[in-house]
């Protein structure tokens, strides 16, 4: 990239950077949720990006990381009373064994491809049956954190007004995009690339495929824990029927997939399409007077089958070569 | 001294014998031909050296190490680079990039990796071309980046297999200067795959020939192609080289 796209992408970023910061001061309590809900289908789908995007390891089972780290980060709230920090690292860390296992599991054997898919939605949806008859976990009935929700900012805590949880997840969603910028530009972003493009080339020329393989789906499993955690303190509620359901891997790659797969913005702008539109649609209809059930799904489905026929590679990329900027 | 040495190498696939007792010797900064008709167990042989599969028997010590059985990266990091016969570039990434990640494998840093790559690529004619996508490379293109990243990994031997095919002769003598080029500067080994016998003739110190996954003939060029034997199973009486 020569100096004057990097400015130009600089340039743009900052003005993003600046409007999403400003926000808060003039979006009421409904808009700050939606944007809430957008970084956070940003970050999720980041990170699911870096298994499939990036790596090539298609996983349509994520909900599996978001359920966990938020069990594993709200249940030890509820049970034990150790805050979101700490519930944290222990999520982070249990996701990663889990990525591990499941990665070890697919790799070492050769599953790939869409058997890889299938076994990573195997494992979510056992782990949602699991969940409904674990009565640590509360079982279909849900587990309930306490909510206090407050109108000054409890950090320690992560309790606060919606402006709190909204700028968690800018903060979130922009680290996510910079570590994701930063893992392309280095060798492991090399390595995930020249596997997801050709595997047996990349053996070839020295790549230790598995273990390569193995570090996207433990950093991806990391990145959506924390999704997870954040979930648990914002939504206040857990469901394994809800959490782990396979609508929600779906919802979760959707973004990603619409915006372009293995590009940087790709998932923010789908998410950000989707999330607006959707809910546009819903409110629109609503003010009509109309309630239909299922609509978001229809929309979800329209959407996705114009983007395959029209724009197979997501529409970032062609937005990235107008903008005369990269990724 | 032998860089490379195969012993009594054994390949079958259910029951088809692919390649039987092939044994050979690569001395250090030699180019080398296996020439031989389809089927006759040229590119098993590459795979066995590259690791794709193991033999079911013997040796190959390359550079006073066993190989056999190690994994393809693990060859790779012995020193040995290899092309495919069809060519395999990361077709989403630039030209540059595919030679990147062949960089790497002997880089420091991501940094050092880009230079030596671009060097590469530089050296293979490539240079004009390395910001843009592998994907939209011509046939002749594709096979020179499929050099380019092997050597990128700076091998000590250099497996090739059939990157001459499909190209015209000019396209073809300028990658003979290449190789000749990297031959006498760097020392490079090399072992080709080739049915181009311009290319064969014109590089190769040593001819290896198979025949129904045996080694029927060793030698010179000019031994091997006056050789009655190779003559009758593969280049047939007439061909004139």
């Amino acid at each position: 990239m020569n100096f004057a796209l990097h400015r130009r992408a600089t340039v743009l970023l900052a003005v993003l950077a600046a409007a999403l910061v400003a926000l808060p001061w003039v979006a009421d309590n409904y808009l700050i949720s939606v944007a809430t809900l957008i970084l956070f289908l940003a970050y999720t789908g980041q990170a699911w990006n870096v298994m499939m995007g990036f790596a090539g390891q298609l996983s349509l089972g994520h909900s599996l990381y978001v359920g966990v780290g938020a069990y594993v980060a709200g249940g030890l709230f509820f049970h034990f009373g150790l805050g979101p920090w700490a519930g944290l690292w222990i999520a982070i860390l249990v996701c990663m064994l889990l990525g591990a296992a499941i990665g070890f599991l697919a790799f070492r054997f050769g599953i790939s491809g869409v058997y890889f898919a299938l076994l990573t939605i195997a494992f979510a949806e056992f782990t949602r049956i699991g969940f409904d008859h674990i009565p640590w976990t509360g079982g279909p009935g849900g587990l309930f954190l306490k909510v206090a929700q407050r109108d000054q900012v409890d950090l320690l805590h992560f309790r606060g007004p919606p402006a709190m949880y909204y700028y968690s997840m800018l903060v979130l969603a922009a680290g996510a995009l910079a570590l994701c910028a930063a893992m392309l530009r280095s060798r492991a972003g090399y390595y995930w690339q020249a596997i997801r493009e050709d595997e047996e080339a990349a053996q070839a020329l020295g790549i230790n495929t598995f273990r390569w393989k193995m570090l996207a789906v433990i950093v991806s499993s990391a990145m959506t824990a924390v999704s997870g955690v954040f979930f648990a303190f914002y939504y206040n509620n857990l469901f394994p029927e809800q959490i782990f359901h396979i609508s929600r891997s779906i919802e979760i790659i959707l973004g990603p997939i619409i915006g372009g797969v293995g590009t940087l913005f790709g998932p923010i702008l789908g998410a950000a399409l989707l999330t607006v539109l959707s809910d546009g649609i819903t409110e629109l209809l609503a003010a009509f007077g109309w309630e239909i059930p299922g609509i978001k799904q229809v929309f979800y489905g329209v959407v996705l089958l114009g983007v395959v026929m029209f724009l197979p590679n997501g529409i970032w990329p062609p937005i990235a070569r107008r903008l005369g900027i990269g990724r | 001294m032998s860089l490379l040495t195969a012993q009594g190498l054994q390949k079958s696939f259910r029951g088809l014998r692919a390649v039987h007792e092939a044994s050979f010797e690569l001395p250090e900064g030699t180019i080398n031909a296996l020439i031989g008709p389809n089927g006759a167990g040229k590119t098993t042989i590459f795979n066995m050296i590259a690791g794709v599969y193991p033999p079911d028997a013997g040796k190959i010590h390359f550079a006073g190490r066993r190989i056999e059985g190690l994994r393809p990266d693990q060859v790779c990091a012995a020193g040995i680079g290899r092309t495919f016969q069809i060519v395999k570039p990361f077709a989403g990434l630039s030209v540059l990039d595919n030679v990147v990640v062949g960089a790497l494998q002997r880089s420091p840093t991501v940094a050092h990796a880009r230079a030596h790559a671009r060097h590469v690529v530089e050296r293979l004619g490539l240079g004009a071309k390395r910001d843009l996508l592998a994907s939209s490379l011509t046939l002749p293109d594709r096979k020179r980046l499929e050099v380019a990243r092997a050597l990128a990994t700076r091998p000590r031997l250099l497996l090739l297999d059939e990157v001459m095919a499909g190209l015209r002769p000019t396209e073809c003598d300028q990658l003979i200067d290449v190789f000749r080029d990297m031959n006498r500067q760097d020392g490079l080994s090399i072992l080709l795959i080739e049915h181009v016998m311009r290319a064969v003739m014109a590089l190769a110190q040593t001819i290896v020939v198979l025949h129904h996954g045996e080694v029927i003939a060793r030698g010179a060029p000019a031994e091997v192609v006056r050789n009655p034997t190779v003559l009758e199973c593969y280049l047939g009486e007439e061909t004139e080289v």
